[in-house]
């Protein structure tokens, strides 16, 4: 019995590879939590404590687009809590680069929102880890599902992309239900670049196309840092920066980014005195 | 039994399914113009109960050979419409025509390799599959299985159009035109002189939901130019055969709305999450699957409209 299960693997065997019918387990990111080895390596293994009341984090549930899926962070400590948040780090799980991009939140500018948009290749948690003035890490996660269909991380429209290159954009807006004293600002960043992930593979020479993007972003009011993002081949193309704050009476905005062949982009812009 | 019966058993029955998998049951086609055939695909997502078969494609005979436009969303869909080929013609196949890069349309173009075939496509074919192919693959590995995704091949065309083509097939010309960005960065238009039939691929859909995979803007004007071929009737990537060009009214009232509630979106101040909430929300009830993909379509018009 047990040779005649032998021939009949040996001979299904022969058969599948007659057919050219791979036997390879489905491609399953499911099962496998990388997480534990991403605090390992980006956290260096630091105690990660529930940061559900310190950031909250909002992402569809399904990437309609892959390419452009909306991610808002949103710092929750109450105005009585002596702590402040320091840095965001936002980590894709299943990206092929995790460590989507981190934040470090300017000393006087109290960032409380911060949104941009994210590439994301397959389902996955999204986690949100803050560290806040007491040194300490808090942590928040979210789960998303990349859509089907033909929605693909990729540029949509490469030569578009690439005549963009280095455009800058900044706008502020109008904050309902607040009068015209208030410090409150509500600002966004655009900056045209491809953000190429340098993962995709071109087939006909299997080369790799080389990565090319942001790394680097930080603003400015006046002279105070509002912001600095060290970016990641997860931020969309054109990386897009909407963030609250409050204002320090600071006449101009200021923007510097760096990108990964070395170019720098700079620009700044006269603020609006009022937060109307 | 003798020993070695079941294994012979088995054997048979491996054999016999390797039979049926190489005579596949034909796709159905119909015959919309004299040689022009065409299959019309499910509006559906692509599954592994569908085999992917959710877009038209179909062919065209010439006096000499055949062309084909689009291959399915599976090589298995590829094989059936390669046998509703050779139920029809003898005449070779010497052409086959992606009309864009997403799988619903070249997926089963491995069922068509083979030598004096030649596959067709748009200069900017090759890039798509090269920066999409292995997502296109991991995606629908999930949603279709590893039988029908593992034999899916995305070879890079042999032949790339810049701007305009002519393919002979003896007797009957086709013009292939390539478009800038519109539905995706690579469509492709297939029209035929004698019937005045233009396979629009994803130029043109009816029913389904339009899908704005490359710039609104591109597809809204290059509209204006599809709209003066001067076609009897169109063969577009999803819905059924209709006259031209009357049939691209609805796409184009979607694709305005969707664009004009964007830019109302974007000068008030909304943020892109709200726009895939509310933009072309009016248009729910006109399409099918609709909650499949305006969220997407507004997402992927905002990120481009704001640059305006």
């Amino acid at each position: 019995m047990a040779r005649y299960r032998l021939r009949l693997l040996c001979i299904a065997g022969l058969l599948t590879i007659a057919l050219g019918v791979h036997l390879a387990p489905a491609a399953s990111t499911d099962a496998y939590d990388p997480w534990p080895g991403l605090v390992q390596d980006i956290f260096n293994d630091r105690q990660m404590n529930d940061g559900s009341d310190v950031i909250g984090i909002e992402m569809p549930s399904r990437a309609e687009d892959a390419a452009i899926v909306p991610v808002t962070l949103r710092t929750r400590l109450s105005p009585g809590d002596s702590r402040h948040v320091r840095t965001i780090t936002l980590v894709i799980d299943q990206n092929p680069a995790p460590m989507a991009a981190k934040f470090t939140l300017g000393p006087d500018s109290n960032v409380t929102e911060i949104s941009t948009r994210v590439r994301v290749n397959s389902y996955t948690n999204v986690h949100a880890v803050a560290e806040l003035s007491d040194g300490k890490l808090y942590m928040t996660k979210i789960y998303v599902k990349a859509s089907g269909g033909c929605s693909a991380p990729a540029a949509k429209n490469a030569e578009e992309a690439k005549a963009r290159l280095g455009q800058m954009r900044y706008r502020q807006f109008a904050r309902t239900g607040q009068g015209p004293a208030s410090a409150t600002r509500e600002a966004q960043i655009m900056i045209g670049h491809p953000n190429n992930s340098g993962l995709q593979m071109n087939q006909v020479t299997q080369l790799y196309i080389p990565a090319f993007f942001v790394n680097e972003l930080r603003l400015w009011q006046d002279d105070s840092p509002v912001l600095a993002m060290e970016g990641g081949i997860s931020i969309s193309e054109d990386p897009n920066i909407r963030i609250t704050y409050v204002s320090n009476g600071a006449k101009r905005f200021r923007a510097e980014a760096k990108d990964t062949d070395g170019h720098v982009f700079q620009h700044e812009w006269k603020v609006d005195d009022s937060g109307t | 039994m003798a020993p070695g019966g079941p294994a012979v058993a088995l054997l048979l029955m491996l054999v016999a399914s390797t039979i049926a998998r190489a005579q596949e049951r034909e796709l159905p086609v119909s015959e919309v113009a004299p040689g022009i055939f065409v299959h019309i695909g499910d509006v559906a997502l692509m599954t592994r109960e569908n085999d992917g078969a959710i877009a038209n494609v179909g062919f065209v005979v010439g006096d000499s050979s055949v062309a084909v436009i689009d291959t399915g969303g599976s090589v298995r869909e590829g094989r059936q419409l390669l046998a509703a080929i050779r139920s029809r013609t003898g005449k070779p196949i010497r052409y086959v025509i992606n009309t864009h890069a997403h799988p619903d349309h070249s997926f089963g173009n491995a069922a068509f390799a083979g030598d004096g075939i030649t596959l067709v496509g748009h200069k900017n074919l090759p890039r798509a599959f090269a920066t999409r192919g292995q997502f296109y693959l991991d995606g629908f590995r999930r949603s279709m299985g590893d039988e029908l995704i593992n034999e899916v091949r995305m070879t890079p065309p042999g032949l790339l159009v810049e701007d305009r083509l002519t393919i002979d097939l003896g007797g009957r010309t086709l013009l292939l035109r390539a478009w800038p960005t519109a539905h995706s960065d690579c469509d492709l238009t297939v029209f035929d002189e004698p019937t005045k039939t233009l396979f629009a691929g994803d130029l043109v859909f009816l029913g389904h939901i339009p899908v704005v995979d490359g710039s609104i803007r591109g597809w809204l004007r290059a509209l204006d130019e599809i709209a003066a071929i001067p076609a009897l009737r169109v063969v577009p990537g999803h819905g059924p055969v209709s006259g031209w060009p009357a049939a691209i009214g609805d796409e184009r009232r979607y694709l305005g709305t969707l664009a004009a509630d964007v830019r109302a979106l974007i000068a008030d101040g909304q943020p892109i999450a709200v726009a895939a909430e509310r933009a072309a929300v009016s248009e729910r009830s006109r399409w099918q699957l609709f909650d499949d993909y305006n969220a997407r379509n507004a997402t992927a018009a905002f990120s481009e409209i704001e640059w305006e």
